[in-house]
């Protein structure tokens, strides 16, 4: 037999070695670990919501709102300049995805034009140079203006940004530690928070905008009026939050924004006249607002207004100069202190939808682990004795590469903290099925070697060698196919593909390297003139 | 000291001759799938049609008829309800119409309150999934792209391999092995969901396994016996690898069957297919993937000279 160079016996020892070590940590508790030395691995494998329990949600960032707003804004500018300028224009407003008006006066359009490009300036993109609208015009006088793809990409990329932000702290703020929020793809946000028994709390909470806004009440308008679809210029109708319990159904007020959720550095629920409630504080800008405009409003109501709702109109009794105040309203215990958490973690730049969600109970889990482990072991006490009543010390040597292959996939996942789903534990036992299909494949060459005629040394030598051009075809096939899996696939099933493709990878090693060691070893000893398969 | 043998030593079965009943065999099942998917149709799960599914335990047996009643005051559309491994076990699915995914968003919600508020809070909630519709979609799409691009890889990297024929032939044996798989979840209702897909393209990668280690030894044998006859050739080479396909298969089936009986419930849809996959697979690669060398003239392209792939020495 050809001597292995001695490198390499020290290389396969080292490899099992660190597979031994690196799955160890795992039988132990995490607070064993914590108290170890910290140069001490303490990886441990990830297991996946599905089998430890909790919720997976898949959140989109609804990017319409977004998008009005901007084109609104635009509206309000234009009216703006324009009649600082005297130009005279009808039909100003937003049509679709885009804002168009009519001049009254054609002859002014250059003029129009000028004032609108003062209001689109071009400002840095990812791609270069990026202005907000693309303008046309034709000499009738009509002006549309359209919101650039750069744009919007822009916009949508701060709002998924900034939203991810946002979720982030009202997990925090909910005290739910490791959970996982990632961004995915172009416009959603996976969350997965481990253990949550109930997503219907983290649904609830990322379910609202929080977009807190203070408004002058118009006193002067009627609500009877707005409802018929007379607004006066410049204020909004809002519909309000206790309609149901008998307060007023809508109010109007000043579209203007006094001062809004921006400004608050705190909220926190408590009680006021025996009722709960939210008290906040604003920071020095906002508190310096909020002064000037209860001084310039005593005696007048102004209207707390939160994702379009109103949900108090209290009328200013003193100027509030201290800079914090409160929010009343017909408020339990749990939805004042939902309030103060959403105010403290801050407002989301646009609605959230969940567009997928998967929650599995703990117990389904431990199930699951129970299940996948038997199976695992049972699946592997027939392989195991399937080999050895068949390939005799060989089919021994099989079995020693098959369960260091286990190791290896564990110990190699435990390393990169890949996680274990279900279908992973699925993809291990199917292994454990495949992995001996290398020993299988190099026995039946030894064999067939042996019927030519060869010597026991030579059909070890051809066998490994033939059937090693085999295995790596067969098994690089296989790994093509476990990508393609790893690609495409979601949740669970990537954790399949890991486990199958990782299996693919240490079999290479196991079979082929691993066992040849041990049957070169056996070699050694036994010398035997016949080979017992 | 003699080692048992699964299958006997230089046996030497005439598969090639057995062809014709493997293709009639083959086209039924193509035929079959085709009509199958077309008239049951899959029962595809809500990863691919979107909707709700809930699972959840109760105290005693459920009492699936007031839970049926109490859903359906819902108004949620299509609800159904089944029990699960035993009695105490209950699936419900549901399926708001199409359009209305306000109804679908919070239909997981509407449902838990619903049977709480009739059933007490003894009921313990085990799974509660939504797929919306556009992400339904996406699956969908991604599931078949992984199957499509899995084979593609496939094709090429036997191309570069072996010959343009191999990789012809594995495509034509790995589309015979996921359609006969699909026509099993069409024929017995398993349902069909994202494991499944992982399913299938487990299936093609056993099958595939299997058919590369009869191409290598078809490969090797070209080169051994120029002047045999390829089918006499090809059937020599089914014939050599036979103990190896038969042990194979074994293991597999065997930890197959280990996690039908022991990996529970969730995972017993999976392992059906499997099992049947591997069989098919062994199947196919006998039958589909060799003899189509056959035809597509293996020989004439094989013997042209290849510096990439010179004859290698016998083994010694």
């Amino acid at each position: 037999m050809r001597r292995p160079l001695s490198w390499r016996p020290l290389a396969i020892l080292a490899v099992c070695l660190i597979g031994f070590l690196s799955i160890v940590p795992n039988m132990v508790s995490r607070a064993t670990l914590d108290a170890l030395p910290s140069w001490l691995p303490k990886n441990q494998i990830v297991l996946g919501l599905d089998l430890q329990g909790g919720s997976y949600l898949l959140l989109e960032v609804d990017l319409e709102p977004v998008y009005k707003e901007r084109l609104e804004t635009m509206v309000g500018d234009i009216r703006g300049a324009l009649r600082t300028a005297r130009i005279n224009y009808r039909g100003l407003g937003v049509q679709g995805d885009t804002v168009a008006l009519n001049l009254n006066d054609p002859a002014q359009l250059d003029q129009a034009l000028a004032e609108i490009e003062r209001l689109n300036p071009y400002s840095l993109g990812t791609s270069g140079r990026v202005r907000d609208f693309d303008v046309s015009s034709d000499p009738s006088g009509r002006i549309v203006l359209h919101l650039t793809e750069a744009k919007r990409t822009q916009l949508a990329q701060s709002a998924v940004s900034q939203s991810l932000e946002v979720v982030r702290r009202r997990i925090d703020e909910l005290g739910t530690r490791e959970a996982s929020i990632q961004r995915q793809g172009a416009d959603r946000i996976l969350v997965q928070v481990p253990g949550e028994r109930n997503p219907e709390n983290i649904k609830r909470l990322l379910g609202r905008t929080a977009r807190l806004t203070f408004h002058m009440v118009d006193l002067g308008a009627s609500v009877q009026e707005a409802l018929q679809g007379r607004i006066p210029p410049g204020d909004m109708l809002v519909e309000s939050a206790d309609k149901d319990r008998g307060g007023p159904s809508h109010y109007v007020v000043k579209r203007q924004v006094d001062v809004s959720g921006e400004n608050l550095i705190d909220a926190q629920p408590t009680f006021h006249d025996g009722q709960p409630v939210v008290s906040f504080r604003f920071d020095n800008a906002g508190a310096r607002k909020f002064a000037r405009i209860t001084q310039e409003n005593v005696g007048k109501p102004f209207a707390i207004v939160l994702d379009d709702k109103v949900i108090s109109a209290p009328r200013i009794n003193e100027p509030i100069l201290g800079g914090s105040g409160i929010i009343s309203g017909s408020f339990t215990v749990e939805s004042a202190n939902e309030l103060a958490v959403l105010l403290r973690a801050g407002a989301l730049p646009a609605p959230l939808k969940v567009v997928e969600e998967r929650s599995v109970g703990a117990e389904l889990g431990a199930d699951s682990i129970r299940d996948g482990t038997i199976a695992c072991i049972v699946a592997a006490a027939l392989v195991i004795t399937l080999m050895l009543i068949y390939y005799g010390i060989f089919g021994f040597i099989a079995d020693v590469a098959l369960v260091l292959n286990v190791v290896l996939i564990l110990g190699i996942m435990t390393l990169m903290g890949a996680t274990l789903t279900l279908p992973g534990i699925a993809g291990i036992v199917l292994t454990i099925g495949q992995a001996v299909d290398s020993n299988v494949l190099i026995y039946e060459r030894i064999r067939e070697e042996m019927k030519g005629g060869r010597t026991p040394l030579a059909a070890i030598n051809a066998g490994f060698g033939e059937a090693m051009r085999t295995i790596v075809d067969a098994n690089l096939t296989a790994l093509i196919a476990a990508l393609a899996l790893f690609q495409f696939g979601s949740g669970p099933v990537k954790g399949f593909a890991v486990t199958l493709g990782l299996g693919v990878i240490t079999n290479m090693f196991t079979a082929v390297y691993f066992s040849r060691f041990l049957v070169g070893i056996w070699y050694d000893r036994a010398r035997p003139a016949a080979l017992p398969l | 000291m003699r080692r048992p043998r699964l299958v006997p030593d230089n046996t030497k079965i005439p598969f090639f001759r057995y062809r014709w009943i493997a293709f009639g065999w083959s086209l039924f099942v193509l035929v079959g799938t085709i009509i199958l998917v077309a008239t049951i149709g899959l029962n595809l799960g809500i990863d691919f049609k979107g909707g709700v599914l809930l699972e959840v335990r109760t105290p005693g047996p459920a009492d699936l008829a007031t839970m049926r009643s109490v859903l359906n005051d819902l108004d949620l559309g299509e609800i159904s309800l089944q029990t699960a491994g035993s009695d105490e076990q209950v699936m419900i699915r549901a399926k708001a119409p199409e359009g209305d995914e306000q109804a679908q968003r919070h239909a997981v919600e509407l449902i838990k309150s619903a049977l709480e508020q009739k059933f007490g809070s003894g009921l313990v909630w085990q799974r509660a999934e939504f797929v919306g519709p556009r992400v339904s979609e996406e699956l969908l799409m991604n599931s078949v792209w992984a199957v499509l691009i899995s084979l593609l890889g496939v094709l090429f990297y036997l191309w570069f391999r072996f010959e343009w024929q191999y990789g012809v032939g594995a495509i034509a044996s790995l589309i015979h092995d996921v359609s006969a798989s699909i026509g099993i979840y069409a024929l017995s209702g398993i349902e069909f969901n994202l494991t499944s897909v992982a399913a299938l393209l487990t299936i093609v990668g056993y099958s595939l396994n299997d058919t590369v280690v009869i191409y290598d030894r078809v490969r090797e044998n070209l080169r051994r016996y120029k002047a045999m006859p390829l089918e006499q050739l090809l059937d020599r080479s089914i014939n050599e690898t036979l103990a190896r396909t038969l042990m194979t298969s074994l293991t597999t089936l065997l930890a197959l069957v280990a996690l039908f009986f022991f990996g529970g419930e969730v995972i017993r849809g999976f392992t059906i297919i499997m099992i049947w996959g591997v069989v098919i697979g062994t199947y196919s690669t006998i039958y589909i993937a060799t003899p189509v060398l056959y035809y597509l003239n293996l020989r004439s392209t094989a013997e042209r000279p290849q510096p990439a792939a010179a004859p290698r020495q016998p083994a010694g």
